[in-house]
Formats: C-alpha cells, sequence, structure tokens
C-alpha cells in the first residue's frame, strides 16, 4: 500500500510540476501570440511551425492551450482558495465551539449543498454576470461546505484528544488552540481534499466555460477553448484532442497527488 | 488501484474515440447548387421540426414594430397583410386582390379578394381591415404601433370590397409597408394569434417551442406540410448537434463555422438580409466624438473580418442598406474607410482618447457575430484599443442592449422591415423608437424626411442615398457586411425559398420527400 501511494505522488507531482512550469514559462512566454489570427494559416495541422495546429482564425493552438491552462489553474487555485479560507474558518468555529454557531453555521451550509452545484453556479453566474472574476467568486461560494464539513468533523475529532485536553488545561486561549494546535493535525486531510477540490475546480471553470459563462472570448481557457473546438471535431481533431489532453494532465496529475497524500479515498 | 488507472486509460481511449467519430474522409461542405436543396419528389403532409436559435418574443402581436426579426419571421408564416412579398422581391396582392393608386400617391385603394378566411373560420371583412390598419397606425391612440404607418391620415370602407387609405403626405413607396398584418375586427393579438396565413398558431412553450399546423381553407396555395415544430434552441453547438443527431430537420441562419461539420445535410447558401456591423452607442461618452468612431472604422478592416470569420462568405457594406436592394445601394461607401492602424491611432490621440478601452456586448447563440466579434476584438488591439467582449443570453441583449439602450457597443445584424429603403434607414432618426444607437444627426433627420416626402423616384432614391452617406460619413457604426445565411436541412427535406432584402422563413413551401 505504502509504495502504491508513494507512486502515486511521484507521478502526480512530476505531471503537476510539469504542467505548472509550461503555465509558468507561458505566463512570460509562448511561441505565438495567443490572440493573433493568421488569415492564411487557417486549420492547420498539427507540425514544425505550429506543434499542436491552429484553429479556425489561425491562432496557435499549443500557445492558447498554454495561456488557456494559466487561466483555469488560476480560477481553479483562487475558488479553491476562497472556499478553504472560509471552509477554514467556518468549520474550524463550528467543529471547536459546536452549539448554536454550529447549528446555524451548518444548516447554511446543508442548504448550499441542497443545490447541484453547477445549478448553483449558474443562478450565481446570473446574480454577477459573466467574467473571470465571478466565476472565481461563484466556484468559490460552491466549495465552502465542502470544506467546512471536513475542517469540522476533523476539528471535532481532535478537540477530544489529550493534547487539547492539556492545552485547555495549561490555559491556552481557545482562538490559539484551534490555529496553533489543532490546524497543524488536520493539514494531511486538507490537503488531499484540497487537491480533490482543485480538479472539480478545473472541471467546473472547463464547464462553465464550455457554457460560455466563465472567460469571455477573445481569451482562451480550456473550457472555452473545448466548446470552441467541437465545432471542428471532424476538420481538426487535434484542437478538441489537445485542449482535452491538458484539462486530463492538470486533473490526472492533481488527483495522484491527493492520493499519494494520502487522505481518504473519496473520489 | 488497477481498477482507477484502468478507468483512466479508458477515459482517454473513449476522448480519443469521440473525436476519431467526428473525423469523416469526406472534406468540408459544401453548399449545393440545387435553390430547393433535395431533388426528390414532394410529399403531400407530414411534420418538420425546425430549430429557430432565439425564443420568441413574449407577445406575439405582429403590430409591435419592436419585435425581434426571429418573432416577425415565424409571424410571416401565420399573418398576412393587404400585400406581402414574393420572392422575387416585389410585392404581390395577398387579402387585398388588386389596388389602384392616384396620381399624386397619397391616396391608395385596395380591393379585398374574395373568400379570405381567418383562422377562426370567419371571412375577411373590410371592418377587418380598417380596423387592423387603424390600429397598426395608431389612428385612435395617435401613437402608431407600426412606425411606418404613421403617415396615414384616414383609413375607410366606401363599400364592402374596398377599402381607401389616405395618407398625410404623399409617398410613393407606402405600399412598402402593407404588410402590416390583417386581423379580425376587435381581436387582441397579444391574447390570441389569429390571422390568415397558411399556417395557424396551435401552442406555444416558452424557451421550448412553438407549433405551427397547416390552415386548411387558406386561400390560396397554401402549405405542404401538415405541421412544423419551432423547436427554440440558444446554443449554436446545440443546434449542430442537433442537425446531425436528426433531432431537428433543418436551421437556418448558421454560420460557415456551424455548417463545417455537417457533411451529410443539404447544406444551402443564400443572404440572410441582415447588416451585421458593430453598433455604436452614439451617447457612450467616447463614442460621441466623432473622431474616436471613425477610428474605430480606420481600426477595423471589415474585409479580414469576413475572411476570418465567415469564411470569406459574406458582401462586405458601408452602410446601412441591405445589398440586395439594388437602387439604393452605394457602391462606393464600401471601402470609404480603408484600413489604417496609424490613421485610427492618429486621430484618437487628436480626440484624448489615447487608452480607449470599451465592452462589446454579444448574443452568445449567435456564433457568427461571437466569432466576428473576437475578430475585431483583436483588429483593435493592433490599434492599442483595449475591447472586451461580454457574452449575453439573446433575452437579456434584446432587453438591455436593445430596448434599454445600455451597452457601449455591441456586433449584431440588423434587418429590415420592409422592402422599402426606410426599412433599413428609419431607425437612425434622432426620436425614433428603434434608434437604439442614440443616433442623432439633424442634417440625417432633415435628408431622411425630405426623402420620405419626395414623389419623384429617382429624387428620392438620391436623397435616400445621400442618408447612407450621411451615416458613413458621421461613422454611426462600423459597418462589416451583409452576412450570408447558410440553410441546413435533412436530406428527406426540401422546398427552403430565400427571400431578397427581407428576414424571412416561409415554411409554407416546406415539403418532406418521399
Amino acid at each position: 500500500m505504502i509504495n502504491t501511494k508513494d507512486r502515486n505522488f511521484r507521478i502526480g507531482a512530476g505531471s503537476t510540476l510539469v504542467m505548472l512550469l509550461i503555465i509558468l514559462i507561458g505566463l512570460i512566454w509562448t511561441p505565438y501570440d495567443p490572440n493573433a489570427m493568421n488569415a492564411s494559416e487557417k486549420m492547420a495541422a498539427p507540425g514544425l511551425r505550429h506543434p499542436l495546429g491552429t484553429d479556425n482564425f489561425g491562432r496557435d493552438i499549443f500557445s492558447r492551450v498554454v495561456q488557456g491552462a494559466g487561466a483555469t489553474f488560476l480560477i481553479a487555485l483562487c475558488s479553491v482558495a476562497i472556499g478553504l479560507l472560509v471552509g477554514l474558518l467556518v468549520g474550524g468555529l463550528t467543529g471547536y465551539y459546536g452549539g448554536w454557531i454550529d447549528e446555524i453555521l451548518m444548516r447554511l451550509n446543508d442548504s448550499i449543498t441542497a443545490f447541484p452545484s453547477l445549478l448553483l453556479a449558474l443562478v450565481l453566474i446570473a446574480v454577477f454576470h459573466t467574467g473571470k472574476y465571478n466565476i472565481i467568486l461563484a466556484l468559490g461560494i460552491i466549495f465552502i461546505p465542502t470544506f467546512a464539513r471536513i475542517v469540522r468533523m476533523e476539528v471535532a475529532r481532535q478537540k477530544s484528544l489529550d493534547y487539547v485536553a492539556n492545552a485547555k488545561l495549561m490555559g491556552v486561549k481557545s482562538m490559539r488552540i484551534l490555529f496553533v494546535h489543532i490546524m497543524p493535525n488536520i493539514l494531511p486531510v486538507l490537503l488531499s481534499t484540497v487537491a480533490i477540490g482543485f480538479n472539480n475546480a478545473v472541471l467546473a471553470e472547463a464547464s462553465m466555460s464550455y457554457l460560455g459563462l466563465g472567460v469571455q472570448p477573445p481569451d482562451p481557457s480550456l473550457g472555452r477553448m473545448l466548446n470552441e473546438a467541437q465545432a471542428y471535431l471532424s476538420r481538426a481533431p487535434w484542437y478538441a484532442l489537445s485542449v482535452g489532453l491538458a484539462i486530463i494532465l492538470l486533473v490526472l496529475g492533481f488527483g495522484l497527488l491527493s492520493e499519494g497524500l494520502g487522505g481518504e479515498d473519496r473520489a | 488501484m488497477k481498477k482507477r488507472f484502468l478507468a483512466l486509460v479508458l477515459a482517454v481511449l473513449m476522448t480519443a474515440a469521440l473525436c476519431a467519430c467526428g473525423g469523416g474522409k469526406s472534406p468540408a461542405a459544401q453548399p449545393t447548387d440545387t435553390p430547393n436543396g433535395s431533388a426528390g419528389e414532394k410529399a403531400l403532409g407530414g411534420e418538420i421540426t425546425v430549430g429557430i436559435a432565439a425564443d420568441l418574443d413574449t407577445s406575439l402581436d405582429p403590430h409591435v414594430s419592436s419585435s425581434s426579426a426571429g418573432t416577425r419571421e415565424v409571424l410571416f408564416n401565420i399573418y398576412e397583410g393587404l400585400l406581402k412579398p414574393d420572392t422575387d422581391g416585389n410585392l404581390i396582392p395577398a387579402i387585398a386582390e388588386d389596388y389602384t393608386v392616384n396620381e399624386t400617391a397619397d391616396t391608395y385603394t385596395y380591393k379585398l379578394r374574395d373568400g379570405v378566411r381567418f383562422h377562426n373560420g370567419k371571412t375577411v371583412t373590410v371592418g377587418d381591415v380598417v380596423y387592423s390598419l387603424t390600429r397598426a397606425a395608431g389612428l385612435e391612440t395617435g401613437e402608431p404601433l407600426v412606425a411606418e404607418l404613421k403617415g396615414i391620415a384616414s383609413v375607410e370602407a366606401p363599400d364592402d370590397k374596398t377599402v381607401v387609405v389616405k395618407l398625410k403626405a404623399p409617398d410613393a413607396e407606402f405600399n412598402a409597408y402593407m404588410y402590416a398584418s390583417i386581423i379580425p375586427e376587435g381581436s387582441d393579438p397579444a391574447a390570441e394569434a389569429v390571422g390568415t396565413g397558411p399556417f395557424r398558431f396551435v401552442s406555444r412553450t416558452p424557451q421550448d417551442n412553438v407549433v405551427l399546423e397547416k390552415f386548411a381553407d387558406y386561400w390560396g396555395e397554401g402549405a405542404i406540410l401538415d405541421k412544423v415544430t419551432l423547436k427554440v434552441i440558444p446554443d449554436g453547438q446545440t443546434m449542430v448537434m442537433s442537425l446531425r443527431s436528426g433531432a431537428i430537420d433543418m436551421a437556418e441562419r448558421l454560420s460557415s463555422s456551424q455548417i463545417a461539420d455537417l457533411n451529410e445535410l443539404t447544406i444551402l447558401e443564400g443572404s440572410s438580409n441582415i447588416i451585421q456591423a458593430l453598433y455604436l452607442n452614439n451617447d457612450f461618452e467616447p463614442f460621441r466624438d466623432i473622431r474616436v468612431r471613425q477610428a474605430l472604422c480606420y481600426a477595423i478592416d471589415k474585409h479580414a473580418v469576413i475572411d476570418l470569420a465567415a469564411d470569406g462568405h459574406g458582401i462586405p457594406v458601408g452602410s446601412s442598406m441591405i445589398s440586395s436592394m439594388g437602387k439604393y445601394v452605394v457602391p462606393e461607401l464600401v471601402d470609404y474607410y480603408k484600413p489604417d492602424v496609424e490613421k485610427a491611432k492618429a486621430l484618437l490621440k487628436e480626440a484624448g482618447y489615447e487608452k480607449l478601452s470599451f465592452s462589446i456586448t454579444v448574443p452568445s447563440s449567435m456564433p457568427a457575430h461571437v466569432d466576428a466579434a473576437q475578430v475585431i476584438v483583436e483588429q483593435l488591439r493592433a490599434a492599442g484599443i483595449d475591447a472586451s467582449i461580454n457574452l449575453v443570453e439573446w433575452a437579456t441583449w434584446y432587453d438591455e442592449t436593445y430596448k434599454g439602450r445600455k451597452f457601449e457597443a455591441t456586433v449584431v445584424g440588423m434587418d429590415t422591415h420592409s422592402l422599402a429603403a426606410s426599412g433599413c434607414l428609419a431607425r437612425f432618426q434622432s426620436e425614433n423608437s428603434k434608434n437604439f444607437i442614440n443616433f442623432s444627426n439633424a442634417d440625417y433627420d432633415e435628408t431622411y424626411l425630405k426623402a420620405l416626402a419626395t414623389v419623384d423616384e429617382a429624387e428620392q432614391t438620391a436623397l435616400f442615398k445621400q442618408c447612407e452617406t450621411i451615416l458613413t460619413e458621421q461613422a454611426a457604426n462600423v459597418y462589416i457586411q451583409d452576412a450570408a445565411s447558410f440553410v441546413a436541412m435533412q436530406k428527406d427535406v426540401g422546398g427552403y425559398q430565400f427571400y431578397p432584402a427581407l428576414y424571412i422563413m416561409d415554411l409554407s413551401t416546406m415539403y418532406r420527400v418521399k
């Protein structure tokens, strides 16, 4: 078992690292301007000039995939961060104090989970309007309940352990116990949740942009590109294929990473 | 763990397979030459399902002139006027059998056709015609529902076969507006859709479908199909998928990218009879300055937009005039602004908008406009202008951009209501209710009114051309093209007809192939 975990972690870390590196380089340099159009090179097949070919506007797909992956990655990262921060706060407080705070916040939490997540995201986008930052906000809100629930469970479990009791006896303040003593101990569980959450965020961004609600054209994002690629499935299959592959690599990397980190098997 | 890995491999394979399935040997779809598509034998009866990109307006009142083109094109099958357009761009008698115009062109006399029936079974009488025209022209309320009819002074019926329309001022083009729908006397079309057209309205499920049925008592040749279901499919890609899967039998106004994968279907190419442009809100602060608007005209290369976004299909235009309206078109205006980035930059600098940024609102259900907007954004970027695209649903576009006039710029297509030049040009008068770009130019208003009042045809045409020239010189909008329209039909459907100039979907000639 240890071996598989280790292997997963390595593969996951490797794949994530490679993707991250490509994305980082893409921030500074791409072979072509991802938005530059070229009428004479529409739908060019993959070749030496364009490693992944070009799209219907003659834009270099490799450059767009790199930038699109960056946009998707950024959205996923930020929305997970929102979910995590608020989730930590809500989960920590409810798990540690219990009582009426627990009741109110967790019922609120339940009410969010009552909606199918994609539907909720659509509703939020309808309220906030489309756009990159609104997608981050909408997805962030959707991720709060998962994090809150897991943090709450873990905190409640840790609360009854000896080290917490000892700390209480020594007169350590509650907030300090919660954030300095308990939090580090739930980190492993949290990390794998973050990795899974990140996966969901990548897929959610892709679906939202696919529906035309996320990143607005002409800027690339993986979901947006998948949407555009659909029209050219037979004329330019490399388009959809390379975008799909980028999504798979991103998700696969984080998926293996989370498994390697040894969280529960929940996927 | 093994299972999971296997699942992953499967997923990758499935993605590959999905792409491979789409990849046929056949080259990109080419429009076929036969005008009506399938050459097979006509079958009487039957039914088809047609995909439409936007849901119809809430009100199906045919007299509400601000209704969207998509709604009017469906209503064309349900309602008729005294006259109606044919596929050659002429007006042919419909409910009227014949008409005469007096020499000064201010009195029009229509003779009613015998035995024209409404969908409710009643025969059309002069009372119905007087009621309909009075209502449409707003003679009682003072506010015309159909703006083009505001020139009517009175509508009278001297006997039970004749209707006389008197105008406030001579108008040689008046017959072009006589498409105004005739409805039963005293009826409220917002509540029930009763007309005289070849199809009658059966039911409607908002945002899903509209069902029409053949009207058996139609006075003319009538419809061939028994039933037509119009299915609302707001997403351009879903439309393509529905055509491929056979869920719908036909869709029109498709873009060249949409037909790319429809090899197995009959594809017809015609003009969609819309003026696609980057419509500018002339009331948006930077666009109040003519130099900024002109800078946009210089920054955008319409020929490149057509090449990139429409695969070269489309007729470049320079002003608001549908290209098939022959005598009114001013060809010199097409390239009035030669693409010149430096000039654009200089004009912006002069106007004090070196760092211009604005957003372009585009209805997401229209891929042709989304694609054009993408190219435009890219071209503007080369001139240092930061434009962004804001995709909205059609209903939002219609309410907020068109009716609410809350936008900075938008890429859409504008159609014409009638075969008269005014159909394209009326909306740019300062006070016109359809002037959603808030264009305001005293010279234009004056020339337009003068043209309307001119009886001499040559003189009038010259004045209308002058109106178009003013629009171009004032850079009211950045004109792109009279967009091509592709119609895709299953192989067992035929009979689609293109109409010049007008935005029409004539379902009566469509048929199933035996």
